[in-house]
């Protein structure tokens, strides 16, 4: 609301939400704009949607208008244009991690990478899976056949191979935790577990993969061990409280706990039970490793890295922030891994001299985003704050120069190839005044 | 009597048997896929191409086939990206990554330009024409000759310059990350005992 409204226009705001409130409903319902009574008829005029001059939306919630995180570009997909502005063509975006509190992210934050194909308009009465292959019985899904099925709710972090890894706007120091961490997103999911309908189906002696697949133009496709799916893989609806938003797959996903976030087929319309990996494009000439020195001077690729690593970023104060007087300031992150849960996260205020264990705020919940804070007191010196994470495994977070010792490469190496699937320790850099930079070179 | 008494037990256990399976709590949820449905939708080629379907094409005849409906976004010499598509063909003495020449089954083409190709129009091409584009791509990859005929055997048994580039290579070993030695989320990681 803006402040300098009179204090009449303000009362009689504040009377028409509370009615807007007690009559949202029948509101809602009355397709013809019925009118509820004389002073309340404009307000709720033109809903769904904020009729003008409101703050707020009675019908389908939003935000207050000070609160203006949202996705930026993904990396190399944006520019900005002559103007200034940021061009934004209908590719992805990033998750504003660093204004994230809690452990999950807002549906409407969640980055997403549409591969260049636009989420299509799916109607869920016209959605179908199919699941086919080495199956006793293969089956057609309707949508209200899978609302049917027994349902599990599960907090699950998405991340994408690419999330942390050494492309250039990633190194800048003015890179923000948006920049270096925003492919990831945390969400708590509901669904059914694919092992129930793969039981519903018979799946055959032999059989050992599943190749998923999305029903969007590129029909994008995915194999997955059988095991890994039988384990605690889901096929989604839910999304924090709500349908599947279309940026992540409407109205069916699979879910892949733990494993790039590739593998989380959107817009699932089919599922082929098969004995070997089908070698589709993005497990073949995208999403590998490819190192050209040192060990891997062969140029050979690794590839089906599936798991994600033991990872963890600082949030707050992170890159692109600054900070005040000198005193108390929460250190606040995220840590997660796709090997489990997060046993203990340590944080070093010193640049990484001593490091001392951060608070698990819970839910602490495997592989799933959790939340540590860290009491700091600021003395106005310039320092470095790093944070490392420790998974369920034992897996200790690497450091950037550990990264490069996996791949028997140079730091330089790493900043001058794009090397995926990086789950390096994040250093911020704390100047004298204040400011926070990206430190990771 | 033994055996008949044998048989009461034989008889009941069938019948119990066939009634767990009528009074499956789920019965009803879902409805058998046809036939028809199934080859209708499924666009999955395994490397062992037993998929494939039947038809063939060679690069001369995939050569106007690209003209017309792939080098809008690929652009002409294909060795350098188009306004929509990546280059799909190394320059000399180029990086190969993401070319076609560096993909390690030609199976893999065929799905691909049949699944997701051509962009706006995905699933238009026709058998012979996939077929077509394939060879027309692994010819300007320099990987088979201008007249090779391309078809669900030749693609198939098409031995990719770079197949044995991928790590591990073995297609059975893939799956167990386990085995693979990963590690920290890289494959193969560092030992265990020897981190931190």
């Amino acid at each position: 609301m803006n402040p300098k409204q009179s204090g009449r226009r303000r009362f009689l705001k504040d009377g028409v939400a509370l009615a807007g409130l007690a009559a949202g409903a029948l509101a809602i319902r009355s397709a013809s704009g019925q009118t509820l009574g004389s002073a309340n008829d404009q307000a709720l005029e033109g809903t769904p949607g904020i009729s003008e001059g409101q703050h707020f939306d009675a019908v389908y919630g939003v935000r207050s208008r000070y609160e203006t995180a949202g996705r930026i570009g993904g990396i190399g997909a944006y520019s900005t244009g002559p103007d200034g502005k940021v061009i934004r063509p209908y590719i992805g975006g990033l998750t504003p991690v660093q204004n994230l509190i809690g452990i999950i992210t807002p549906s409407a934050l969640h980055y997403h990478n549409t591969h260049g194909y636009p989420p299509p308009d799916i109607d869920p009465q016209q959605h179908r899976l199919l699941i086919h292959g080495m199956v006793d019985r293969p089956m057609i899904f309707t949508m209200d056949d899978i609302y049917r099925l027994p349902s599990v709710t599960r907090t699950h972090f998405l991340e994408c191979n690419a999330n942390g890894n050494t492309t250039p706007p990633r190194l800048a120091p003015g890179a923000t935790a948006q920049i270096t961490h925003g492919l990831m997103a945390c969400s708590i999911w509901t669904g059914v577990r694919v092992s129930h309908i793969l039981e519903m189906v018979g799946v055959q002696k032999g059989a050992s993969w599943i190749v998923a697949e999305g029903a969007e133009g590129a029909h994008h496709s995915k194999s997955i061990p059988l095991e890994k799916i039988m384990d605690d893989s889901l096929i989604v609806y839910g999304q924090n409280g709500e349908a599947v938003r279309p940026e992540q797959g409407y109205p069916l996903r699979l879910l892949v706990p733990g494993y790039e976030a590739i593998n989380s087929i959107k817009f699932l319309r089919r599922i082929k039970v098969v004995d070997g990996p089908y070698l589709q494009q993005r497990e073949t000439n995208a999403y590998q490793t490819v190192v050209q020195a040192g060990k891997y001077a062969d140029g050979k690729a690794r590839w089906f890295q599936f798991e994600l690593g033991p990872n963890s970023v600082i949030t707050r104060p992170s890159g692109g922030q600054r900070i005040g007087t000198q005193g108390f300031y929460e250190i606040t992150g995220l840590a997660w891994s796709g090997a489990g849960a997060i046993r203990r996260v340590e944080v070093s205020t010193d640049s990484g001299r001593t490091w001392k264990a951060a608070e698990l705020q819970g839910p602490v919940l495997p592989k799933a985003h959790t939340r540590f804070t860290y009491s700091w007191k600021w003395g106005g010196e310039e320092t470095v704050l790093l944070s490392r994470s420790t998974d369920e495994r034992g897996q200790i977070q690497p450091s950037l120069a550990e990264v490069g010792k996996i791949w028997d490469v140079t730091v330089d190496y790493l900043k001058k190839s794009t090397v995926g699937h990086t789950n390096a320790i994040q250093p911020w850099k704390v100047a004298a005044d204040g400011r926070i930079y990206n430190a990771i070179v | 009597m033994r055996s008949s008494n044998l048989l009461v037990v034989v008889v009941a256990l069938a019948a119990c048997a066939a009634a767990t399976a009528q009074t499956s709590p789920y019965q009803n949820i879902g409805r058998p896929a046809t036939a028809e449905e199934i080859q209708a939708w499924d666009i999955s080629v395994s490397p062992a191409g037993k998929e494939l379907p039947p038809g063939k094409g060679t690069a001369k005849e995939g050569a106007p086939i690209y003209a017309a409906k792939c080098a809008v976004c690929h652009g002409r010499t294909m060795e350098e990206a188009g306004p929509l598509g990546p280059a799909l063909v190394a320059k000399k003495g180029g990086n190969l990554r993401g070319t076609i020449a560096a993909w390690p089954y030609a199976t893999t083409i065929w799905d691909f330009i049949n699944r997701a190709m051509p962009r706006f129009n995905e699933g238009t091409l026709k058998a012979d024409q996939v077929y077509a584009l394939t060879a027309f791509l692994l010819y300007r990859s320099g990987i088979i000759k201008e007249d090779d005929v391309m078809d669900a055997k030749s693609v198939t048994e098409l031995q990719m310059p770079y197949r044995n580039a991928y790590v591990p290579s073995d297609l059975a070993e893939i799956g167990n990350i386990k085995k693979r030695g990963c590690y920290l989320g890289h494959c193969p990681g560092p030992n265990p005992t020897a981190a931190h």
